[in-house]
């Protein structure tokens, strides 16, 4: 009997040197899975998805909304008998799959991407030109991402300017000028 | 005791209530806070969901803003802890990164300004028995679900000043204020996090699972260390009744008898005063 291997075997080993975590080692327990807050909505559980690492599923890997629903809680790495600590590893997909142009979930990249550029801008997060930013991100993405949540964002949004818990002027870093170059350093001058 | 404090960015905004009952129960158990000079954002969950060098630079700008100070380098928001944590330790092992960041940063790293969470510092470096002293208005007969989230405690490699799986800090914190710290399944599951706002409906189902384990354990309500977690239960939360979620500082500050208190309760999405009022720690 012939097995023939499809994947692309360096994949894994690249993955590997990323994040530091040794995913060789997984011998599919599924403690991961089964600790995961969200796996429910993931088209890949956690153990799936180091299944087709292993296996060099590139193309499926990086197009899976897994890494974009993983909210880094660490439940998986600190239960898994190898040590495998897949947050990072979660990092490393999501980072790959950018490089490569693939966005699963705009909402998040969209999310993130608004949270980065308030902290270039002002060194701080400043959350209402951050939420504006994302929302705007969102439309020019998708515009039906737009219109999902907005009637509750609206009433949070509300709700935490009558609660005085949203600053309108931002709080501005002094030495900013060591924030930018931060920033430029990681490659994230222009984005 | 003296510390340099990280208050990081929602301190004054959407977690005032965290930041104002941090400074103020502090003051009150004689723990000295020395506000970090023009710190900046850690950089949240979004700095390592998108780029590995920024997610360990943004925070290194704080470690070495600590490190001129001499003290250890204390954060009640998780977040900010868990991100200070991995760059200091990056800068601890990678020799290659820490002179990178030495250069673009000025400065020089000597390993102190060691990043600590409040939970951490107010259950080691005081005695529950400083705090019992202190108590003017023990939180007699409430029952509080003590709620630590995810990356407070985890990955235990990092932190490793509380179990895991079943931590237990904050609940002798609480009871050494006079509360009863029920025992409950939930204590360490995920809130769900940033995705409150491009996936809500996650984040109430998780919430809401959360809340209810805290109802079935016949809590009055839920304690939290963290702002994500608090806005997060507070406001996403749908059960047979509305549960009251605290930050820890906040019953502590009752038990100790700050001012100021009263104007934080207006804040929360459920509002905590009937509970207050009927248990006698409110007028």
């Amino acid at each position: 009997m012939t097995i023939s291997v499809e994947g692309d075997l360096t994949f894994r080993d690249v993955v590997r040197e990323r994040s530091g975590e040794d995913i060789h080692s997984c011998f599919y327990c599924q403690k991961c899975t089964a600790g995961c807050p969200t796996a429910f909505v993931m088209d890949y559980a956690p153990a799936q998805l180091l299944r087709m690492i292993q296996l060099g599923q590139r193309e499926a890997v990086l197009s899976s909304t897994a890494p974009w629903l993983c909210v880094g809680c660490e439940t998986c790495g600190t239960r898994c008998p190898n040590h495998i600590r897949l947050a990072p590893m979660m990092d490393v997909l999501r980072q790959m799959a950018l490089e490569e142009g693939y966005v699963a979930d705009p909402a998040a990249y969209a999310l993130h991407r608004s949270f980065l550029s308030s902290i270039k801008r002002w060194g701080r997060v400043h959350e209402l030109t951050m939420l504006m930013e994302y929302k705007t991100r969102c439309l020019l993405a998708e515009s039906s991402l737009f219109f999902r949540g907005l009637g509750s964002d609206l009433m949070m949004g509300k709700d935490l300017v009558l609660k005085g818990k949203l600053a309108f002027i931002p709080e501005r870093v002094k030495r900013l000028d060591e924030v930018r170059k931060l920033y430029a350093e990681a490659g994230e001058g222009n984005k | 005791m003296k510390y340099s404090y990280y208050p990081g960015c929602t301190a004054k905004t959407t977690s005032v209530e965290f930041g104002f009952s941090t400074e103020a129960v502090c003051e009150a158990l004689g723990v000295e806070l020395v506000e970090l000079e023009d710190w900046s954002c850690c950089g949240a969950s979004s700095a390592h969901s998108l780029n590995h060098e920024l997610s360990l630079a943004l925070p290194a700008r704080n470690v070495a803003l600590a490190q001129d100070t001499h003290l250890d380098l204390v954060t009640s928001c998780p977040a900010c802890y868990q991100n200070s944590l991995k760059a200091d330790r990056a800068l601890r092992e990678d020799e290659a990164w820490r002179r990178k960041m030495e250069e673009t940063l000025d400065f020089r790293y000597n390993g102190e300004g060691e990043p600590r969470h409040l939970l951490d510092v107010l259950s080691h470096d005081l005695s529950l028995d400083e705090i019992r002293a202190r108590v003017v208005k023990p939180l007699k007969g409430l029952k509080v679900a003590a709620y630590y989230g995810c990356v407070l405690v985890r990955p235990p490699e990092f932190t490793g000043w509380d179990d895991a799986e079943h931590p237990m800090t904050m609940d002798r914190l609480l009871e050494a204020v006079g509360a009863e710290a029920v025992d409950w399944s939930y204590k360490v599951d995920c809130c769900g996090a940033s995705l409150t706002l491009s996936r809500g409906e996650i984040v109430t189902k998780l919430s809401s699972r959360i809340v209810n384990g805290a109802i079935e354990a016949g809590a009055d309500c839920i304690a939290t260390a963290c702002g994500i977690c608090q806005i997060n239960l507070d406001t996403r939360q749908k059960c047979e009744r509305e549960v009251p979620i605290f930050y820890f500082t906040e019953l502590m500050g009752i038990a100790l008898g700050v001012s100021g208190l009263e104007k934080m309760w207006g804040k929360h999405g459920v509002d905590p005063r009937p509970l207050l009022r009927e248990r006698g720690f409110l007028a």
